[in-house]
Parts: C-alpha cells; structure tokens; sequence
C-alpha cells in the first residue's frame, strides 16, 4: 500500500470537469449534500452520471473516491480488510472507510451489481445514524458532516433478479439522468471532442436514430459519451463514417446484420 | 485435377429412381443426355437440386431439370438455388399450380435484361440489414416484406426479390437501400396524405396525373432526404447519373422548385397542371411506385384504430393523473384539458403533453401513436384529444386480443393468432419456411387425489429426494487458504510463520474467503403427450413430474413444463403446464394430473418454441429436458421416419447454438440405432423400464446440473 490512495488530497478534483447542467440536478444535490442526504443516481449508461459527480465534487470542494461495483464486491472490498506483512497483520480501510474518515464523496457506481452485503454497510451511512460499523476492528465510524454518498443504477437493462430494493432506495434522494436534449447534447458533443457545430449535429442525429433501434435488436441506444467518442476521432483527422463505426456501432452490438444496417445509417448522414 | 463428367447412363439410374418415372413416366432419358454434356460440377448441381425439390415434389424436380440445363449458361449458380427454394417456398405455401407457374416464369428469362443479376441484391440478404436500417430512421414503424415491386402502403415496405439495375454488388445494396428511403420518406414527408382519386379527378387522364405527380413528390423527397441524409443523397445522385437520363429543363425547373426548405406535397400539387402538361414523364432508379389502393386500405383500417387507442390512453392518462392528484387537492371544476406540442426539428419527431398547462411525460407507446397519427394528418386533430369516455371503446374491438385456440378451430382452419415456426427438410436440405401452425394451450386441471397418492406411493423415494436435493443446495461455505480473500485464515497464517522461521517457503494461501452459492438455472420440461404414450407411459411421466417439481421447489431452480402433440404440421400444439411464472400450487398440481395423451409426436416445432421461451428468461444456465417416448410421427405427413428424426435433431442443433443445455430422457424398449444420431447435439439416456421413470428422472436431474 503506497501512502497516495490513503491521501485524501489526491481525490480532490483541481480543475472544472465539463457538464452541462439539464435541469435543476447541481441545485438538487447541493441542497441534499448542505441537508446530509444521500443521492441516488438512475439513468442509462453514458448519460453523464459520472461526469455529473466529478463536477458536485469539483463544485463542493471534496475528494471524490468512485467505485465501481462488480458482482464480486463485498463489504470488506468497501469497508477494509486486514493484510499479512512481513509476519504481521496490518488493517487497511477500504475505500469507503477512508471516504467516511475524510469527509469526502464516495460515490458507489452501478451500486445493484455489488453483493447483497454491501448493504449491510450502506445503510446505516445513508439514514440519520450517519456511521460506518466496522466489524472487524470493532469500531464505529462517524461521518463527518462534510461527507456524502452517492450510488448510481441503471433501471434499464439491468435484471430483475438484480433490482435495488425499496429498504435501499427509499434513503436516497433521486435524481434522473436521460440522454440530453437534441441541442444540449449537440453542445455538449462539440465542446468535449472539439469537432465543429455541424459535425456534432449529424452525431447527434446519428445517436437518435440508434436510439430509435432500441427495442428492436438493440439493448441500448448510443450514448452521449460514445458520440464524445466518435467526436474525438473525427477531431483527430478520422473520416466521420469510420469514426462511427469504430466508436458506436461496434460498441453498442456485435450482431453483423444491426452493424451493417447502423453503417448504413451514419453512411447516410455523413 | 477436376473430376470426369459422369456419363448419362449413370445419372440415369438415379433419375429414374428420384423422380419415380415407373408411376410418373417422365422421360429422364433425354434429360440425362443433356447433362452429359455438362462439367461435374455443373452436373452435381444440378442433380443435387433434382434430388432435393424431388423430395418435395416430383414435378417440380422434373420440371426443374428441364429448364436448368439451359439456364446454367446465363444465369448465376446463386440466382439458380435462390429460385430453386423459392418454387420450393411457393409450393409449400399455395400449392403445386402456384409453383409451376413461377418455374415457367422462368422461361421468359431475358440475358440481356438480366445480365446484372448474378451482382444483384437478393431481398434474402439484404433485408435484416435493410429492415434495421429504415427501423432507425424515425416516424412510424415500417416492416419489410418481399414482394413483385417496390411499393409502400405506410405500414410496410415492399421490395421485389432480386434489386439487379447495376453490375456491382454493393452499388445494388445502395440501390436497394436508397428505394427503401424513398419509400419511407412518402410516409415521413407527407407524400402518402395526399388523396390520389381526388386530385387527379379533374385530369382527363388520371392515370397519366397520378404518374406525373408521383414523379413530383419523388423530387420533393429527394430534396428532402439531401437535407436529412445528404450521406444517402450523394449515393443517390451517383447511381442516378449512371442509370437514369438528365432531367429536362422544365422537370429541373420542377425539381429547383420543389427543394425549398418547406416544400408540401401541396407545392407538388400546385405544380401538377403544369406537370401534366410535359410530354415526358421521368422516371428515376430506386422510385418505386405507387399504389393508391393499398395506402387507402392500410389507412382506413389505422385511422379509426388509432383514434380510439389513444383516446383510451389519455383517459388512463387523466386517471393516473386525478389520483396522484386528488391527495393534494380537491378536483377541478372544469374537466381537464390536453393540450400536444409537436416538435418536427433535426429529423426526430417528438411530443409535449401538457395537461391543464402542466407537462406530462407520455409513455412510449403514446409517443408511437402520437407519431402515428401525426405522419397521417400532419398534425394531432382537437378531436382525438378528449380522452375516451367510460365505457365508449370495446377494447376487444381496438386492441389486439389474443386468439382463443379452440376457436380457430370450429371454422375452417387457418393460421391466425398462431405462432409459425420453420421445419428442417432434410430432403429439401433447408428450411420450410412458417411450415408448423404453433398454438399455446392449457391443460385442463383434474383436481383429483393423483398428487397426494404419487406421494403416498413414493414416500421413501421423497424423503430420500429431499436429503440428495437438500444437500445439493449449494450453500454458502468457508474457502479456507486463498490467495485472496475477505479475511486472514489464522491457521495457515500461523502455519506459514512457522514455515518460515524454520527457513522453509512461505505460503501465499493465507485468506479465507466466504464463497456465496449462486445457483442460477432455468430448466424447462418438455413432456411428451402423443397418443403412444397412453396408459403406463403417461402415468409415469406424471408421477415423475410430481417428484420432479417437489425436488425442484427445494432448490429453488426456475422451471417450466409443457407437454406437446399435433396432428399435422397445421395443428401444433404446445401445452401449458406451468410456466416459468406459475407458481407450484394446487392449480399446476391438478394440471399436471391431468395430462392425458393426445394425437402425435411431432417433436421440432416443440423444441423450437421451448428454446424461444427459455431464452427469454434470465439465467445463468438453461437446460431443456425432453420426456418422449421415441421415434418422431406425425398422422398421415412425412414426419414419419428420416424427416421427423432430422427435423428433430435440427431444433436440438438450433437449441444448443442458442447456448441452451438440451437433455433427452427417453422410454424406449429396444434402443433403437436412430437416437444417438437424431439426439446428436444433446445428451441422452434411455430408460428402458417404464416403472423406473420417476426415481430416475428426478436423479438424472440431479446430475445433470452439479
């Protein structure tokens, strides 16, 4: 363990992150972060979320420590765990833990993919109690006020067998995320790849009409990132057809029929 | 070195033998001379199709053999097998007359007028990609169909089978996939509002005002679709210069203005005297053409559909609406109010509902009917904005109602309401398209003591089920001397200390961690429920099924069961037993008891379905457990004998390509030689003594998914 995971200086966000608000969700989680409440992020996957937190922690001043969770993840993946040394046993915190002793955000992306005893760690931080009970230091934690969780879920393809359950979610605050509107979107596509107004309008275009495949062979339309994705390629001198190819339509399916057919839709606009 | 052609005499013998020519007297004999003079591979094909549509029907291979030989020098093997299976695709859909005549069709093949075809674009090919290409551009949902011309009704788009104008492969695709545009776009833009009767009425040659304006609107939409796909629009521009004639002035004249910016169909309209006027009439590659009939009868039948499904959605709109907000406040005086703002802008179409002024968020299938009328009116007329009131619509008459199965079956039979499934001929060497009449039912519950005595009977056998499937319940257990883990294993940790005082290696196995079961199967049961089994065989499966579903409860494994039977391929039926929804209660129980035997064991339109069903829940491993009593058959058809064994093990084919885990337990008392071959794709087991199915199914269980 090196000293700069446990240094809380290092998850500060020193520069602006780029978002571009689409409704009232800066205002909503500033006053749930003042009120100590936790959020609850829904939406589908690159919409924003992420981008979302790294600008509330820019925009409040604390570290954010994100993870990622998988379905391998457990309590003691979040809380801490002890390690062998050179014949000694050394406690470490896990990235919750050292969130909760900062006062930082600690923001549990795609939370409904992590163990069901994750939970056990998440409740009581997300209602009044505010601590981190650690079983195995026989500790308590107490949260400073400074500190907030955040997790993030995606309603749309996830199982029903992985839904989040109403004892979780009923303690957060929610906030939604969808794809932005047409001109927001085409903005927010120009200023994070630096392609020009009409470029980013045609992958704007060509975003909705995967959006429209949806249903109907695709799991999930274009995001708003692989469109940033494309964007970027186009910036960097890549024709705008294979651009889309590379950065789209291989990333949302590996059918050849839908691959060919998502081709011919970006070929017809560009 | 390339094989030596065969000579006539031994194709001859084969001949005579495919085509039957001891009842059909057909004179293979000349044929045969005439191959001889072909190279083998060349005789090999077409033998190998004779062969083949033989097996569906004899004249058609008759008819087949005659005509190929001379078409093999101007047309494409490809084209030739694309309309070897297409006879073969009419014949199994309208009949041999039908077919014959496609086959003549044949006769009348210009080389020259052809001589594109072997780069052309087969509808076959091109249409998944096509289907999903017109699926993305936005507006009303269009299906793809094949069929004589290219032609739109608003709800479909029709291709012709074979797209052939240019000699390049890919430049017929793009041919292909511009008609598809300009076809959608008449529904998009407005071309299909237009009343054909009654604007052309006043001409004195309608027919010829109808094709002027057609040509209009087609210079319209490709105005439009510079703007929308200026992508496509360049293709189109390409091909065109290489297919169509110039414009004249007066058309371009025509075009110019039909490209400004908010051009309407009624711009085309108001150009139309001066159209009709021209002597000359283009026509442009890709166009299609226009069937008023079709439009008139598509929409006729929509309007009045779509006003009351909406009408019906916004009063459940209100609804939800009143009682979210009849909490807050007291009711409105005044009745409510919807209001809808369209947005046609960057080429999506999008709707704003706003109820007294307050916004709504419209469901997705409002949003699509929205789109729906809005692509008929070009607009949302006030008076499909009241919502429906009670009592006003018979949602059975506005909404698709599902077909009761039993009464499809007191007229005359047909196919509606039905599932369609293909069926393996293996004579054929492909596919019979929609060939099986695939029908859900549900058994009918006998609430009788059956449940109670099978486990009365089977007492030891249960409680010994129960201990076995008890124990299989995979529970949470310690991994002790991990790598990694959530915790330190203090034994092998001390262990390891002392290994290394002693100056021996250290081990790294020094965690525990907790391993968290995850027993994630969907198993669906298929039961045999053909006639044979009657008596001793359909009493055992139905004790086997109570055992069965009593171990399977304990574990927690989702399951399904359904029985199938048929008589003939337009009587399929798949039985309900319990779905993977159903709970185990006293309905599934007297369901199961009573199962009783039906009509015959045709077996691949079952596994079809099941691997459809199977793969739609959501599990980490499916397993599909057959339960016949052997040998394929079907009542007076083909299925009988190599057809059904083929068909079969196909489904099995297709099953495990889908990733499902097929099983098949048969009773059969002689093992006969067919099964390891028609089970080839699945594992299998052959019970031998009917007696032994219920503990044995159970167990056979068991193993097959530790």
């Amino acid at each position: 363990m090196n000293a700069r995971t446990l240094d809380p200086a290092h998850h500060l966000i020193e520069k602006e992150p780029y978002y571009e608000a689409v409704g009232d969700e800066i205002q909503l989680f500033e006053a749930a972060y003042r009120q100590q409440i936790p959020v609850l992020l829904k939406g589908p996957t690159g919409c924003g979320k992420t981008r979302f937190m790294e600008h509330m922690a820019w925009r409040l001043k604390r570290p954010l420590i994100t993870v990622s969770c998988h379905d391998d993840l457990t309590a003691s993946d979040l809380v801490g765990r002890y390690l062998v040394k050179g014949g000694e046993t050394v406690w470490v915190d896990g990235p919750l833990t050292r969130a909760v002793r900062c006062g930082g955000i600690c923001y549990l992306d795609e939370i409904v993919e992590a163990r069901k005893d994750t939970m056990v760690v998440i409740h009581p931080l997300a209602d009044d109690r505010r601590n981190l009970p650690m079983e195995k230091l026989g500790q308590v934690v107490e949260a400073p006020p400074e500190f907030c969780m955040a997790i993030s879920y995606n309603p749309g393809y996830q199982s029903v067998l992985k839904d989040l359950k109403q004892s979780t979610r009923q303690r957060f605050v929610a906030l939604e995320f969808d794809y932005p509107s047409a001109a927001l979107e085409r903005r927010i596509v120009a200023t994070e790849s630096g392609v020009s107004d009409s470029i980013a309008d045609n992958l704007v275009r060509f975003a909705q009409m995967t959006r429209n495949l949806k249903g109907s062979g695709l799991e999930e339309g274009a995001s708003t990132r692989l469109l940033v994705h494309a964007g970027k390629l186009i910036a960097d001198g890549v024709n705008p057809v294979s651009a889309c190819k590379a950065a789209v339509a291989q990333a949302v399916t590996d059918d050849a029929d839908m691959l060919k057919a998502i081709q011919e839709l970006s070929s017809s606009i560009f | 070195m390339a094989q030596s052609p065969l000579t006539a005499a031994d194709m001859e013998k084969n001949l005579h033998i495919w085509l039957e020519t001891e009842f059909t007297y057909f004179k293979v004999e000349q044929l045969a001379t005439e191959l001889a003079q072909l190279a083998r591979e060349e005789q090999d094909f077409i033998l190998g199709w004779i062969r083949r549509i033989a097996s569906t029907h004899i004249t058609l291979a008759w008819q087949f053999g005659r005509r190929a030989p001379a078409l093999l020098p101007h047309m494409e093997l490809r084209l030739l097998e694309a309309w070897a299976l297409h006879t073969c695709d009419i014949f199994d859909r309208s009949g041999l007359q039908n077919a014959l005549r496609v086959m003549e069709q044949v006769d009348s093949f210009d080389a020259v007028q052809h001589q594109n075809d072997s780069a052309g674009a087969l509808f076959d090919e091109i249409a998944p990609v096509l289907g999903n290409f017109v699926c993305g551009l936005s507006g009303r949902r269009l299906a793809l169909e094949e069929g004589d011309a290219a032609w739109t009704d608003g709800e479909r788009i029709v291709l012709p089978p074979l797209v052939a104008a240019l000699p390049d492969q890919d430049d017929n695709f793009q041919l292909a996939k511009i008609t598809v545009a300009l076809l959608w776009a008449q529904t998009r833009f407005g071309t299909l509002r237009i009343d054909p009767v009654a604007v052309t009425a006043d001409y004195s040659d309608p027919e010829r005002a109808l094709k002027h304006l057609y040509a209009l609107e087609i210079l319209r939409l490709s105005a439009r679709i510079a703007r929308e796909l200026p992508g496509l629009h360049r293709q189109m521009q390409r091909l065109r210069s290489l297919l169509d004639a110039p414009l004249s002035s007066a058309w371009q004249a025509f075009a110019a203005q039909l490209a400004a910016q908010d051009a309407t169909p009624d711009d085309s309209l108001a150009l139309l005297s001066a159209a009709y006027a021209e002597a000359e009439c283009p026509h442009l590659s890709g166009q299609g053409c226009l069937r008023p009939d079709a439009i008139a009868a598509a929409r006729a039948t929509r309007l009045d559909k779509e006003k009351a499904r909406l009408r019906i959605k916004l009063a459940e709109l209100l609804e939800e609406h009143q009682v979210a907000q009849s909490e807050s406040k007291p009711a409105a005086e005044t009745t409510p109010e919807f209001e809808i703002t369209t947005k046609d802008e960057n080429g999506q179409l999008d709707f704003e509902i706003t109820l007294d002024d307050a916004p709504i968020a419209p469901p997705d299938g409002v949003k699509q009917l929205l789109t729906s009328i809005y692509l008929d009116f070009g607009d949302i007329p006030p008076e499909y904005l009241t919502p429906a009131g009670e009592g006003e619509y018979d949602a059975s008459q506005v909404f698709d109602q599902p077909e009761d199965p039993d009464a499809v079956w007191q007229g005359t039979y047909h196919e509606k309401g039905a599932e369609l499934y293909p069926e393996w001929d293996h004579g054929r060497q492909h596919y019979r398209k929609n060939w099986c009449v695939m029908r859900e039912k549900t058994v009918t519950p006998a609430y009788d003591d059956f449940y109670r005595e099978t486990l009365g009977k089977y007492a030891g056998v249960v409680k010994h089920l129960r201990k076995k499937f008890e124990a299989l319940r995979d529970e949470n257990r310690l991994d002790k001397r991990q790598t990694q883990g959530d915790e330190i294993d203090l034994d092998a940790l001390i262990e390891a200390l002392a290994d290394a005082r002693d100056g021996s290696e250290m081990s790294d196995r020094l965690f525990q961690r907790m391993h968290r079961a995850e027993r994630n199967i969907a198993v669906a049961f298929l039961v045999d429920m053909s006639g044979s089994t009657k008596g001793w065989i359909n009493e055992a499966e139905r004790e086997a099924l109570i055992l069965l579903c009593e171990a399977l409860e304990l574990l927690g494994d989702r399951y399904a069961i359904y029985g199938f039977s048929g008589t003939t391929r337009k009587r399929c039926e798949l039985f309900r037993i319990k779905t993977f929804d159903d709970a185990y209660d006293d309905e599934v129980k007297a369901r199961i008891s009573g199962i009783r035997p039906q009509e015959y064991t045709r077996m691949g339109f079952a596994l079809r379905h099941m691997t459809k069903l199977l793969n739609q829940v959501d599990a980490k491993t499916r397993v599909l457990v057959t339960l016949s009593d052997g040998r394929p058959d079907d009542y007076f058809d083909v299925y009988r004998g190599a057809y059904g064994v083929e068909d079969t093990r196909m489904a099995l084919l297709e099953a495990v390509r889908t990733g499902i885990h097929p099983f098949c337990i048969t009773l059969d008392r002689d093992a006969r030689d067919y099964l390891p071959h028609m089970y080839g794709a699945a594992r299998y087991v052959i019970l031998d003594d009917v007696r032994q199915l219920p503990v044995k199914v159970t167990d056979i269980y068991r193993r097959i998914t530790t």
